[in-house]
This record gives C-alpha cells, structure tokens and sequence, in this order.
C-alpha cells in the first residue's frame, strides 16, 4: 500500500511470499535445541510435532474459517496407521509416514463433503461428532486398534536404513523438525498462492466468495483435506518416535489442546500456530509434575484470558503493539526523540 | 417383551434428564446464538450442591433440590454478567473458546475440592425399592424423576405459551432484532431466560446423581448428550428437545442393551445423520 512500485494481484502475491529476515532466524532458532539443549531433544520433538498438528489447524481455522473441535480425529488416524503399519512388519519411517499422510488424506476428503456444506453451530457439533464417533469406534475395534490399551509392539526402523532413533530424541527432533519444515514451505506456499487468497476471502465472507466465481465447496473440501494430510503426517511422527499410540490420540482433549495452541499463538498467522505449540508444550513440560486434571485449570484460564484480553493471540498482540508503537514514533516531533 | 417395556422406562427416565439438562440450552442459544458448551457445568454444580448438602450437612434430599437449582443459576448469572455478556457478538470460535475454559476450569475446580472419585449418594428409604405394576418393576426413584420432569415440563410449556414472560422470549427466539424493535429489552430477558436454564440444568444434574453417578468428567461427558439433544430437537424449541431427549434417552439404552459393542457409535451416527437431513432440527423452523 505505501510502496508505489507494487502494482497487480501477481506482484502483490509476490510481495507477501518474499522470505523475511525475521523468519529465517526463527527457523535457524529451531536448530539452537541441539546445541544448548541437548537434553531436551525428547520435549523439542514434541513441540515439533504438535507445531506441525497446528499449522494444519490453522490452515482450516485461521485462513478459512472453518471451526472444527474434532481435528483429533485425522491426528489420529495418521497415529493409528503409521502404528498399524509398523506392527505388521513393515517399520521403515518414511514410507510408513507417506502412508499414514494418505489414509488420514481419504478420511479427509471423505468427510470434506460433509464439512463443506456447513457453517456455525451446526459445523460445530459435526466436527464434534465426527471426532467422538471415530474414538468411539477405535474404541468398539480394539482386535485392531488395541482399544484402551493402545496399540502394542510398534518398533521403527532407523531412518534410510541407517540412523537409528536413540534415547535422547537426536534423531526424532531432527527427523521432525525437517517434517515440520518441508510442510511448512508447502503451507506457506498455499497461503501466498491465488488459492490462499480464495481461502481467505471465503473466511471473511463465505456469501460473496461465489459471487465473484470462486467455488467456496470445492475450495473448502481441497484445504480441508491437505489440513487432514498434514495432521495424519503429525500423528504418523507422533507414533514412529514414541512408538506408542492410545486412544488419547483420538480424544477431545487433544482436539482443544490444539485449538488452545492455536488461539494463543494467534489463527491466520503461519507462525502463529508454531509460536503457540512452543509456548503450550514447554509450560506443559515445566508443569508436569502437576496432576493432568490441575493442569487443565491453568488452561482455562488461559483460554478465558486470551480471548479476553488477547483475541488475536500472543503475535497479535505482538503486532498490535508494534503497530501502536511505530504510530507514536511518527506522531512524535523528530526534535524530541532521544 | 417386559424387557422391552422395563428399557422403555428406563429410557424415558433418562431422557426426562437429558431433558431438564438441555432445555435452557436450548433456548438461550435459539435467542442470543450463544454457544455455551459450560452449560453441563451448571448441571455438575447442581449435582455437587445436593452431594454437599445430603452429605456434609445432613439435608434430606428434597430440600437440596431447590438450592441446587438456585446455585446453579446464581452462578450462570455471575458468569453471564462477567463473561458471556462481552462475546453476543463476537461469533462461535471465540464463544467456544470462552466457554471451554469455563468447563476446564469447573473440572478442575470439582477435581480439586471433590476428589475424582464419584460422589456417593444415599437416597432417602422411601425413594429406594421398587413398585410391582402389572407384571413390571418400576423403580421408584425414577417414577418420581419423571414426574417431577413431566411437571416441570408442563410448567415451562405454560410459561412460555401463556404469560407475557413467554411471549417475550417467544419473540426474541424468533427474530431478536425486531423483537428489540419492539422494544423488549432483550438483554434483560436473555439474563433470566439464561438463569432459568442454567437453574434447571442444575435441577437435572442433582437428579441425574442417583442414575448417572457425579464425577468432575460429567461436564463434559453429558455435554455432548446434551449438544445432540439441542441439535436434534431444533434451537428454542421446548417440544422439539422434549421429543429428542426422549429419543435420544431410548435410543441409547437401548443401544447399549441390545448392541453393546456398537452402542456407543448408534448415537453419534443418528445424530451426524440427523444433522445432514435436517440441519435446523425436528421441530427448528430456522
């Protein structure tokens, strides 16, 4: 807007997608854990893995508007198969990350159809649904899921046949975060195409978005489903590198922790879902010696509070204040500055 | 055939539950498009408010009824002034937010104060037993769950048909902009209309104790029943959800008697597809 030598949608696009400074030192922090923190590798995994999980939120909730309080569910079935697929023998990392990417994927675009046609309280209570219905269901299988007692007997095969997944998280954080990163670059790339924009416009204003020609349905069903690819892709990580899965990995309580890292990073920022993930996961690390159900105390309080106080998230906020500050700076006479 | 019969009853007693738990949800949402997922909070205060009251303080069970139901609706009423009040306009998303944190807070809080365990309930020697009818049992307790449903019921038909009181909310269910044009001073009437449901929720949960037991997860376990129930029964409706409770009270009973293994899947299923055929409801006109 202040630059004159912006002019048409391609250059404005263009613009938007430039790499900033700030981001690529985000992305060189990410690699500080492995020389100041190595013996937090285990928890820096986690936090990569519940990043990637609510940057797929944040593609349907803050950049399409649509609300969903059972994205679990795809978590889940990513978990559930790259589980499965190593306890029938074929443990190798890679592969078994790709196939969980494209179960979670159907199961996607399956339920897209349904998500699609609707808004409000009524999407609400489907996503819910949905997401009830599959625990449930995982639950009523356990001669394949385990059922309460989780699946049993995963083991990884080191990644490309040669490094093996040791104690301290070397590998899982590295082998995560590179996940992360790849799909990172990808997400980013959606939000800064044509497409992206589209998203956007739906989010603002679904009405008129088929006014202009854009078909808000298939738009919908095409983010909803590459959301579930990358939430199959953060379950998948989840079960290869603690191999474990439970039915918790299907639950509610999964599906507001992430609405909760969300909505405190800020929705409808690529880097607010990442900075929420690491502020959530590290308090949830120094708190854990509390009992899960006092930790949930603290949550809705936090919840209560962000979107009191705080409705844009901790970057909103952020920018909030930047923006005040830079306007002060402007109002102010040059002779008087410091 | 008796077995039938017995699980009809028994479902029909669950669904008065549901009912009593639903109604105020119901109709506040159809008014203000509030989205209160706290509302099973309520109904978990009733419950721990009679558990207190019988337990600690020796009170008869009848007598605990009433205070649970003005707990419950003194504390919506703070609530609603505090909070809810600042986020009529501000769409679902951050009216969820709000309002799961409401309902981890209040897990929390009874996990804190109660313990996990589920609270133990001796019901008065006059409430235990059964009644023989015709070759059936009736379990005592819950004839009287009914009836006490089934007059409350009748209350709130009556009070929302017949008095100016109802006809306000009628109209501000309806159309709340031309409602207000009128004049009604919905605000007003959304804080009563909000404190009756809250109110009655809390009835429900300290009737819900000595059939569905009281554990700080009922918040959120009877919260999706209750979600069904209004998203079944149509927003405002008082009919509608009257006739999805007890849908849903047999439907689950006897889903769980009759195929344990998929029981608890039948529920979401029916309503998922209830959803899709009529989005607005059995009864929703909107």
């Amino acid at each position: 807007m202040t630059t004159q030598t912006i002019s048409g949608p391609h250059a404005v696009l263009q613009a938007q997608a430039r790499w900033r400074a700030a981001e690529i030192a985000f992305w060189l922090a990410t690699l500080l854990p492995f020389v100041l923190a190595p013996d937090y590798l285990v928890l820096a995994s986690q936090v990569a893995i519940a990043a990637l999980f609510v940057l797929s939120l944040d593609l349907i909730l803050g950049f399409s508007g649509i609300i969903s309080l059972g994205h679990a569910a795809y978590f889940g079935v990513g978990a559930y198969t790259a589980g499965l697929v190593s306890v029938h023998g074929w443990g190798e990392p890679l592969s078994g990350l790709v196939i969980a990417g494209i179960a979670s994927g159907i199961w996607g675009y399956v339920t897209s159809f349904i998500i699609a046609r609707f808004r409000h309280l009524a999407l609400i209570m489907i996503t819910l649904g949905l997401g009830l219905l599959l625990q449930e269901a995982a639950n009523a299988a356990s001669w394949l899921t385990g059922g309460f007692d989780g699946l049993q007997g995963i083991h990884t095969w080191p990644l490309f046949g040669k490094i093996d997944f040791d104690l301290y998280g070397y590998t899982a954080y590295s082998y995560a975060l590179a996940v992360l990163f790849v799909v990172f670059v990808a997400a980013r790339r959606i939000i800064h195409s044509p497409f992206g924009l589209a998203l956007r416009g739906i989010r603002e204003n679904g009405a008129r978005m088929p006014a202009i020609g854009a078909s808000t349905h298939s738009h919908i069903r095409t983010i909803y489903t590459i959301a579930a690819v990358i939430a199959g892709l953060a379950g998948a990580l989840l079960s290869q590198t603690t191999e474990t899965v439970s039915l918790e990995a299907l639950g509610f309580q999964r599906s507001a922790d992430v609405l909760v890292m969300l909505i405190l990073g800020g929705a409808g920022r690529l880097y607010g879902g990442l900075i929420g993930a690491v502020v959530y996961m590290v308090a949830r690390d120094q708190f854990s010696g509390l009992n899960p159900q006092f930790w949930y105390f603290w949550i809705g309080l936090l919840l209560i509070g962000v979107v009191m106080f705080l409705p844009n998230g901790i970057l909103g906020g952020l920018a909030f204040a930047a923006e005040r500050l830079k306007a002060a700076a402007r109002k102010r006479p040059p002779v008087s500055a410091p | 055939m008796l077995s039938v019969l017995g699980m009809l009853f028994d479902g029909i007693a669950y669904g008065m539950l549901l009912f009593l738990m639903s109604v105020g949800l119901s109709v506040t949402l159809g008014m203000m498009n509030f989205v209160n997922l706290a509302h099973c909070s309520f109904a978990m205060l009733g419950g721990y408010v009679t558990v207190t009251l019988m337990n600690d303080a020796g009170w008869p069970f009848f007598a605990t009824l009433p205070i649970a139901f003005v707990a419950a609706a003194a504390a919506s009423v703070v609530l609603e002034r505090v909070f809810f009040r600042r986020f009529y306009h501000a769409g679902e998303l951050p009216q969820c937010l709000l309002t799961i944190g409401i309902v981890f807070v209040s897990i929390a809080a009874a996990a804190y104060i109660y313990g996990t365990d589920q609270q133990p309930v001796q019901l008065p020697d006059y409430l235990q037993g059964s009644l023989h009818l015709m070759g059936l049992d009736f379990a005592v307790y819950r004839l009287v769950l009914i009836a006490i449903a089934l007059a409350i019921t009748v209350l709130l038909v009556v009070t929302v048909e017949a008095t100016r009181f109802g006809a306000k909310v009628r109209a501000a269910v309806n159309n709340q902009r031309m409602a207000r044009g009128l004049g009604i001073d919905v605000d007003t009437l959304f804080a009563v209309t909000f404190a009756l449901g809250s109110g009655l929720a809390g009835l429900g949960g300290a009737l819900a104790i000595a059939m569905l037991g009281l554990d700080p997860s009922f918040a959120l376990t009877y919260l999706i029943y209750v979600l069904i129930v209004v998203a079944v029964g149509g927003l405002g409706s008082i009919a509608g959800s009257f006739a999805a409770a007890m849908l849903l009270g047999v439907a689950d009973l006897a889903g769980k008697y009759y195929i344990p293994a998929f029981g608890s899947i039948l529920i979401y299923v029916v309503m998922l597809a209830m959803i899709m055929v009529r989005p607005t409801g059995l009864f929703g006109r909107r």
